[in-house]
């Protein structure tokens, strides 16, 4: 069966040596929470550039309420 | 700028790749510069850098997604293919590091994008601070998630210092 215990690379610049060494239980527990952080922090970035996407086209759609022109839209906004 | 030493993922991937010993290369460099091609085992494109043990970091990174401009703080220092992207891609950043033997805060950029020939594709550039003083003697880059893919590859580059002894010069 294979070993499944995550790996690392760790060169050496002095020597030039070369390892690959198993993750302590340790670099396993921190690689979690990173991997959490890492999806978390994915989401929320989503999720501002689609608020921020929203709050845009509702603005624009405001604009062209009161009557403004696709043209003025795009002069004001840049859109 | 001189090639230090070049690691290359094998077969199973890594988990994270370590320059260590950095602090004992030659005092000729003034600055280092880390050139990555990576690839994600896993549907992640994001990946961070770490300098010796400890210390807080804090960044500011321009991000274009391929259909938006955004500006973020987010605990990614750089861009890696995902295995979602083409396939046999893989992402390229340059992270300068200036000053890394210096007694003050450690400051870096990075210059970063992954590659997928579809809308879906990041660039980035971020700077970046390590609130610690102490000389950098190892360089840690790890995924935000999963292992480096295999072929994926890191090289530590020194820059050296001009013929005054403190000017750089690439």
């Amino acid at each position: 069966m294979a070993n499944e215990t995550p790996t690392k690379i760790v060169i050496n610049c002095s020597t030039g040596v070369r390892e690959v060494l198993e993750l302590t239980q340790d670099e396993i527990d921190e690689r979690e929470v990173m991997a959490i952080q890492s999806e978390a922090d994915r989401v929320a970035d989503e999720q501002a550039a689609v608020a921020k996407a929203e709050a845009k086209a509702s603005g624009v759609a405001k604009l062209a309420e009161l009557g403004l022109t696709a043209e003025e839209i795009s002069a004001i906004t840049g859109a | 700028m001189q090639s230090i030493q070049t690691v290359t993922v094998g077969s199973g991937g890594a988990a994270s790749i370590e320059f260590m010993a950095v602090g004992e290369i030659p005092d000729t460099y003034t600055d280092l510069k880390v050139v990555v091609s990576g690839r994600c085992s896993t549907t992640d494109t994001t990946a961070t850098l770490a300098f010796n043990t400890g210390g807080t970091y804090t960044r500011r990174t321009l991000l274009g997604s391929g259909s938006a401009a955004s500006s973020n703080t987010s605990a990614v220092d750089f861009r890696i293919s995902q295995s979602g992207d083409t396939p046999s891609t893989f992402g390229n950043s340059e992270i300068y590091i200036p000053n890394y033997a210096g007694s003050t805060t450690k400051s870096y950029s990075v210059d970063s994008i992954n590659e997928n020939n579809a809308t879906a594709a990041f660039q980035a550039i971020t700077a970046g601070l390590w609130n610690q003083t102490a000389a950098i003697t190892s360089i840690v880059l790890t995924p935000g998630s999963g292992n480096f893919a295999e072929h994926s590859t890191a090289t530590l580059y020194g820059i050296l210092a001009g013929s005054d002894g403190t000017t750089t010069v690439t």
